[in-house]
């Protein structure tokens, strides 16, 4: 079995230590014997879609979002037929902002996205900021995840869309409606960064498994892992206030 | 006016006695009364102020200004360290001030908080501020490094045209500030290129081209994103510095020394703190020095008898056993300080204390970022600590340190303890605390070298 990650716009979108995200992928399938491969991919790059199951995109600062939000304009269909297909995707703040609607900046400048998740943002004046814990449904199991937030944008669902959780800690998408990020088939739309997958070791193994599944098809068993130190970690990250 | 200074004064003395540190609250009140008060009284200095910002070196950059400073002589107002808000400014200003409220030391030299840099320079109009570099702090403090830079572009169109800025020509983003006012500039940087290496740091932050947005090509990595760069697209490169370090030689944990060049000449610069980014402090206080007229001898007098401001690299030595504490606070100083500590060979034990109060950036994100892969065939034992213990050995895990040379002990005095004990009478201790657990740690160790009989031997070099 082969983990097949790509890694969209990593030296551009990079600001929520979102090598830790990759490092707990590429870590817990080498823990159990699971290849992995890392592709980067940045502007001008054409990812051969179908060769990988799971894609991943962060967010950056302004200047590099704006040079994203054009080049993924061209990528969209691409991203979006694999999301269709069942691969799995991972979207972090800004990244989440870019695959949604769109996105409207305070003076009104209005920059599109790709329409993957259906939901759009608006632009803040005061950042929301501080812990997150969610709960959330992956599959029929509900669980508790925990991170860190920092973003200026709303982000508002449309009605019937899913989001990931719902806040007990927090602000989430909008700090208005009480959830926090998406969920489209097996895409992820998420402000919880911290980052969110070395300490959320449920929802990791969930994201790793679904990715398997995609390529190899079947019902994926994974070994347990000692977890011992990642669930302190997260016991920790429960406790804190917003 | 001559009032409101000595109420002030008298609050500076009374929050000093009942353990405020006198350090922000005196300035704070004074502020509430008499908000031009940091102007009227920076303009009663002699030689004028010095401003010192940025994400890194600012203490102990300003540390050594001041060693050069009285090597030359010269009294100087500073504030403590940590206190470098408006009211820390402030606090300072009043200590030191006669009860008419005029300074009475020759220089103000006031390291200044990132994001206080605007009001701060706006008030004490400096005679040189020096602007050293922006690297990805905490972010849930400040916003976004863009934001930063565009605060200080502003503060730098808006100071007094007297004002000379000084800035590093090696950190992009810093050095595209020159723009704003390119007569009354002073560069300085590194121009040894075999200090450097060819690899970027994860971390790194502003690699693009502040012209174009492409990415920048560089003859030489020396800190970070700070080197020889240039972009091949619009032809942007890095700025020729006038003050500059040439044949560089880092000797480890011991410090390193260089050629200071200037437009008066050159002179061999020897310093005991180790690591190209204690260097680049170095040199960015050499070049004050430049620009305040002073000789060549007496900074390099000034620079070699420096020893480590407060806290920051400081080498002591508890119970005969040798123990070195250095600050990390970020991604990029962590990295050097990783740098610096894998140069010396074998396995080493280290204590890492983390904290996510205020002062350390609630969001410990970062350390996800620091190369700890880069540190992990370096640790034979390694203690964490702190409110985030876990979270960093979590992080070590992740970096591959196996789980028999990882311990956690949230407790400061006890992981202290626990690391002692693991430590060789042969061998270093690093210690490699956040802020908030550094200061905690340094109060542990003076409260328990009286009370408690491990620490008893306790003596500071």
């Amino acid at each position: 079995m082969e983990m097949r990650i790509a890694h969209l716009y990593p030296n551009l979108l990079n600001i929520y230590a979102d090598r830790g995200n990759i490092i707990a992928l590429r870590q817990r399938c080498l823990w159990r014997g699971i290849e992995v491969r890392v592709d980067e991919f940045t502007i001008g790059d054409e990812p051969d879609w179908g060769e990988y199951n799971f894609f991943y995109i962060s967010g950056g600062q302004d200047r590099e979002q704006n040079l994203v939000c054009r080049d993924l304009s061209l990528k969209g269909d691409g991203l979006k037929d694999a999301v269709e297909a069942d691969a799995v995707l991972l979207s972090i703040c800004g990244g989440y902002q870019l695959l949604g609607d769109y996105y409207r900046a305070i003076d009104g400048g209005t920059m599109a996205g790709i329409g993957l998740f259906h939901a759009h943002t608006l632009a803040g004046r005061k950042r929301l900021i501080g812990n997150v814990v969610i709960e959330s449904r992956l599959g029929d199991r509900s669980v508790i995840l925990a991170g860190f937030e920092n973003h200026a944008g709303r982000t508002y669902l449309d009605s019937g869309q899913q989001p990931l959780g719902r806040v007990k800690t927090g602000n989430g998408n909008n700090s208005e409606d009480g959830g926090e990020g998406i969920v489209y088939r097996n895409a992820f739309g998420t402000y919880m960064h911290g980052p969110l997958l070395p300490k959320n070791t449920a929802f990791t193994d969930f994201l790793i498994r679904k990715a398997l599944e995609h390529h190899h098809g079947g019902d994926v068993r994974l070994e347990p892992l000692d977890d011992s130190v990642e669930e302190e970690a997260r016991a920790v990250a429960l406790r804190l206030q917003r | 006016m001559a009032a409101k200074v000595a109420s002030a004064k008298v609050i500076a003395a009374i929050s000093g006695r009942i353990g405020h540190g006198g350090t922000n609250l005196p300035g704070r009140a004074v502020l509430v009364v008499d908000k031009g008060m940091i102007a009227r009284s920076a303009a009663g200095f002699a030689r004028g102020s010095v401003l010192v910002s940025a994400t890194n070196g600012k203490t102990t950059t300003c540390a050594m200004i001041a060693s050069i400073l009285e090597r030359q002589q010269l009294e100087v107002t500073r504030n403590r360290e940590g206190a470098n808000l408006a009211a820390g400014v402030a606090s300072a200003l009043l200590r030191d001030a006669s009860m008419v409220g005029r300074p009475q030391a020759d220089v103000g030299l006031f390291e200044v908080d990132e994001a206080a840099f605007p009001e701060v320079a706006l008030q004490s109009r400096p005679r040189i501020a020096l602007l050293m570099n922006l690297f990805r702090d905490q972010l849930d403090r400040y916003g976004e490094l863009e934001h930063i830079a565009g605060l200080w572009r502003a503060a730098l169109g808006s100071m007094s045209p007297d004002t000379l800025t000084v800035l590093n020509a090696d950190d992009p983003l810093v050095a595209a500030m020159a723009s704003i006012r390119p007569r009354k500039t002073l560069f300085f940087g590194i121009e040894d290129t075999s200090a450097g290496s060819s690899v970027m740091q994860h971390a790194s932050d502003s690699k693009y081209c502040t012209v174009c947005g492409n990415p920048f090509d560089y003859e030489a990595i020396f800190v970070g994103h700070m080197g020889k760069y240039h972009c091949r697209q619009c032809g942007n490169s890095r700025p020729s510095p006038t003050v500059y370090a040439d044949q560089v030689k880092l000797d480890g944990m011991r410090g390193s020394s260089f050629s200071l060049v200037t437009s008066a000449g050159s002179i061999r610069i020897h310093i005991s703190l180790p690591g190209l980014y204690n260097l680049y402090n170095a040199l960015a206080a050499a070049a004050v020095g430049v620009a305040m007229g002073i000789d060549l001898q007496v900074i390099s007098a000034g620079l070699s008898r420096f020893s480590a401001a407060f806290g920051r690299v400081e080498q002591l030595s508890i119970g005969g056993k040798r123990v070195l504490l250095m600050l990390v606070k970020n991604p990029a100083g962590f990295n050097e300080v990783i740098r610096t500590l894998t140069i010396e060979p074998g396995p080493k034990t280290l204590m890492l204390a983390l904290n996510d109060r205020i002062a350390d950036g609630r969001d410990i994100s970062w350390i996800w970022d620091v190369d700890m892969e880069q540190l992990a065939d370096s640790i034979g034992y390694a203690v964490c600590s702190g409110t985030r213990a876990w979270e960093m050995a979590m992080r070590l895990k992740y970096a591959g340190v196996a789980d028999a040379c990882l311990v956690v002990e949230t407790d400061l005095r006890q992981a202290l303890l626990s690391a002692l004990e693991r430590t060789r009478d042969d061998e270093m201790l690093y210690v490699l605390p956040t802020y908030t657990a550094m200061l905690a740690l340094r109060q542990e160790i003076s409260q328990h070298f009286e009370t408690e009989r491990e620490l008893r031997d306790l003596v500071w070099k």
